[in-house]
């Protein structure tokens, strides 16, 4: 579980470790006061009930979408050989 | 069930069972069981519908309760497919509102009044004391004449089912601002509907329903017309229009989009070789984003509503049920 | 941060939805036998069901939902201690979204109980108890919490909050419950699951290491994944790879969010408030060892239970009933398989605990496959 979406940070406080984040267009605040790693305006982080619990890999994020498109690849691949 | 609760109020499967079981039963009659947004009367020229306001926050981004109170009731006249002539309208007050409030109001909902013409013709007003209600409540009860009757009868197989907005954006915007979630960047879709129907009647199109998706959002209207009709929708899932401020409130808060109330937004069951100009005309009209987004298929024994996702696969667009509560998994 | 807006755009592409599908499809003929695969999140049931991703799997696949929904998981008597809470004269109970549709053991709801009279509120996040205490100082507010490992850190940070704040009239009743314990349960009492999807936002917190004993103890291949039609898909190719390698290993696809480690900053928090409690009843299936959190000792003053002892019944023995919930949640049987589902066991009706949510097994099919 649970129900968390990935949202850009949009501003932080750090004295309050409060700010606002954009979810899809739309605005709200949340909490970072869970979040354990360095964290600037324009990170995605993941936001759970209002708080922020982890800032995106964004090396990570490039192996996961490397890996997408390889597969993307290799069956439209298997499709043009008729396979 | 022996008390009243929440859920009888929503839109939802409860609301539908304590309307059939006690009103429907006790008041029994055919012009009742025709179950429209509005009942013909007068050897069918005058259509009637009438609706209670008890919106809370009174004030919202795009609207408030007097808006809300013209342009509801109203529009479920124009659904029938009649001109919105007249209006009654009660206010049910709490004691220590304040004057600037329902001046407020008023005005809005002169404002609103002012683009179908429809008069006031008669009302009434009680003060209740301070707590016994929240604030405000407006009943309005609409009169029109019908330029050409639109009901559920009417509805074939083969039907294209078009939806006229992004929808959503009432129900969102008031979920928000009534929880108090500090979302920014929803607005209510509350508007008047006549101005977008009447080219459409005018035009003399294959127009067989319409309805407006208002509490219990296109999940009702779409799984009432599949129980009144025994005819099963399918619909298409990437061609739903939502935009994506709805989206995202929905994807925070874990709540379905199809179960949220709209307030400007309405859904057509037109012949098939109408539909583009239907979607064209809308387009025109104040309705930009019109879609058609599924057809009416054959009779069922279990009609249902189903979904079709652009990857192939398919579920069923349920009827609400119980309070809109938000998700934590 | 290109890579993650692509990224983010793709989890859900229709073109990578039916690519992964395909892939599975090649890969899933060499399996040698059917696989069994279980999810043990409640979001990922949703997610399955919402995107009909069953129906793009191949027969010899199934999926199996497994008890990964917090409500759900609820033994009567603690829903009891919340519709007593809320009773209480001068009290505010407070807890999150579905908790409060769930009927007790007398088949009153938080709901219905709201409807006679008692302050009951629903919130969006935890942190809103401070604002509900700090504007009632002359009432108890009790915070019934719920969730996995992925909302107990938000229960701590509240506790850590209220001292700060000096807010004494805010307690918890804590229904904090734990994965890894259910997971190898279901392993050791015989459960039929070959392997599992582990959920993905509790590893956020919870890190990645945690399920990694269980892996190897039972051979059972676990990966970590996210909530996106993508995600899930990857999971399920990634499963099929390593049965048909014959290996078994926890694989973390959700590598994007979450690191091996966890969060340490929540973590340290839940261990500063809370430790295991032995005696957490699942409903359904019984007592898990140390599956659940009760707060320590030292915060008695906070704990519900332990200063309203006389509103928190002690467990009972579910009354039988044709109920197949303990079968379900082992993955023995599938919830059209019980012969209450959709006739006399309804979301409007629950009789078990698949059905008292919106994440259940039952809710979901019923809400999503009924007659499709």
């Amino acid at each position: 579980m649970c129900l968390a979406i990935p949202s850009k940070i949009v501003s932080i406080d750090c004295d309050t470790c409060m700010g606002e984040i954009d979810t899809m267009g739309v605005t709200r605040e949340a909490n970072f006061s869970l979040v354990d790693e360095e964290i600037a305006v324009g990170d995605w982080v993941l936001v759970h009930v209002g708080l922020a619990i982890s800032r995106i890999d964004a090396d990570e994020a490039q192996k996961t979408l490397d890996m997408y498109q390889e597969i993307l690849q290799l069956q439209d691949g298997a499709l043009n050989a008729g396979g | 069930m022996d008390t009243i609760q929440l859920a009888h109020g929503s839109g939802g499967l409860e609301n539908q069972q304590l309307i059939r079981e006690l009103f429907f039963t006790a008041f029994d009659n055919p012009i009742l069981a025709g179950c429209e947004d509005a009942a013909l009367i007068n050897g069918g020229t005058l259509a009637v519908s009438t609706d209670s306001f008890t919106v809370s926050p009174l004030f919202f981004p795009g609207g408030n309760i007097g808006k809300l109170a013209v342009a509801g009731t109203l529009n479920d006249v124009a659904m029938r497919g009649a001109r919105p002539q007249h209006l009654t309208v009660a206010f049910i007050i709490e004691e220590g509102l304040k004057l600037n409030t329902l001046t407020s109001v008023v005005r809005s909902m002169k404002e609103e009044l002012s683009i179908t013409g429809a008069l006031v013709i008669a009302g009434d007003t009680k003060v209740v004391p301070r707590g016994a209600i929240d604030q405000l409540m407006i009943n309005t009860t609409g009169f029109g004449s019908i330029v050409s009757d639109c009901n559920t009868r009417r509805i074939a197989a083969g039907d294209h089912v078009i939806i006229s907005g992004n929808i959503a954006r009432h129900g969102a915007c008031i979920f928000a601002a009534r929880e108090e979630i500090a979302i920014k960047g929803l607005t209510s879709d509350c508007c008047s509907l006549w101005p977008a129907i009447a080219p459409l009647l005018a035009a003399g199109l294959g127009i067989h329903a319409m309805r407006d998706a208002t509490r219990g959002g296109i999940s009702a209207v779409f799984n009432e017309w599949a129980q009144q009709t025994g005819l099963s929708f399918v619909l298409r899932q990437n061609d739903i229009p939502v935009s994506s401020e709805v989206r995202g409130f929905a994807e925070i808060l874990g709540i379905d989009p199809y179960i949220l109330a709209c307030e400007g937004v309405f859904v057509l069951a037109v012949a098939p070789q109408d539909s583009a100009t239907v979607i064209d005309l809308l387009h025109r009209h104040g309705h930009p984003q019109a879609t058609l987004v599924g057809t009416v298929e054959g009779a069922h024994q279990q009609p249902t509503v189903l979904l079709h996702s652009a990857y192939g696969t398919k579920r069923r667009m349920e009827y609400p049920s119980g309070e809109i509560l938000p998700r934590i998994c | 941060m290109q890579a993650a807006d692509t990224l983010l755009q793709m989890v859900r592409d229709n073109d990578t939805i039916r690519a992964f599908a395909d892939r599975i499809s090649q890969q899933a003929s060499q399996l040698k036998k059917p696989l069994r695969i279980m999810e043990v999140c409640g979001g990922h049931t949703h997610a399955i069901l919402e995107y009909g991703l069953d129906q793009l799997l191949p027969d010899r696949i199934q999926l199996i939902h497994g008890p990964g929904c917090p409500v759900c998981v609820l033994p009567q008597h603690r829903i009891d201690a919340a519709i007593n809470l809320a009773q209480r004269p001068e009290t505010i109970l407070v807890t999150l979204g579905d908790m409060i549709r769930v009927p007790g053991s007398h088949g009153v709801s938080l709901q219905r109980t709201r409807a006679a009279g008692a302050d009951v509120r629903y919130l969006y996040s935890p942190l809103d108890c401070l604002t509900i205490a700090a504007e009632n100082p002359d009432k108890t507010v009790i915070y019934f919490a719920i969730g996995f490992e992925t909302t107990t850190p938000m229960t701590a940070l509240l506790l850590e909050k209220a001292r700060d704040r000096q807010l004494d009239n805010l307690y918890v009743h804590s229904n904090h419950v734990l994965v890894p314990q259910a997971m190898e349960f279901i392993l050791s009492a015989g459960g039929a699951v070959d392997a599992f999807i582990a959920p993905g936002h509790v590893s956020v917190m919870a890190g990645a290491e945690q399920y990694r004993t269980l892996s190897n103890k039972y051979r059972a291949p676990v990966v970590i994944a996210g909530f996106e039609p993508v995600d899930l898909l990857d999971a399920v190719l990634r499963i099929i790879h390593q049965v048909n390698s014959g290996i078994a290993e926890v694989d973390n696809a959700y590598s994007r969010f979450v690191k091996t480690t966890g969060n340490r900053k929540a973590q340290q928090l839940v261990e500063k408030y809370f430790e295991p409690d032995d005696d957490f009843l699942w409903r359904g299936i019984g007592r898990i060892p140390a599956s659940a959190l009760k707060l320590r000792r030292d915060y008695a003053e906070r704990d519900a239970e332990a200063q309203f002892p006389a509103s928190c019944p002690a467990p009972t023995e579910e009354k039988p009933n044709n109920c197949l919930c303990g079968s379900i949640l082992m993955g023995l049987a599938q919830p059209t398989d019980c012969p209450l589902f959709a006739d006399g066991c309804t979301p409007q009706n629950p009789q078990g605990s698949c059905m008292v949510s919106n994440e259940g097994a039952c809710a979901a099919y019923y809400k999503y496959r009924r007659a499709s």
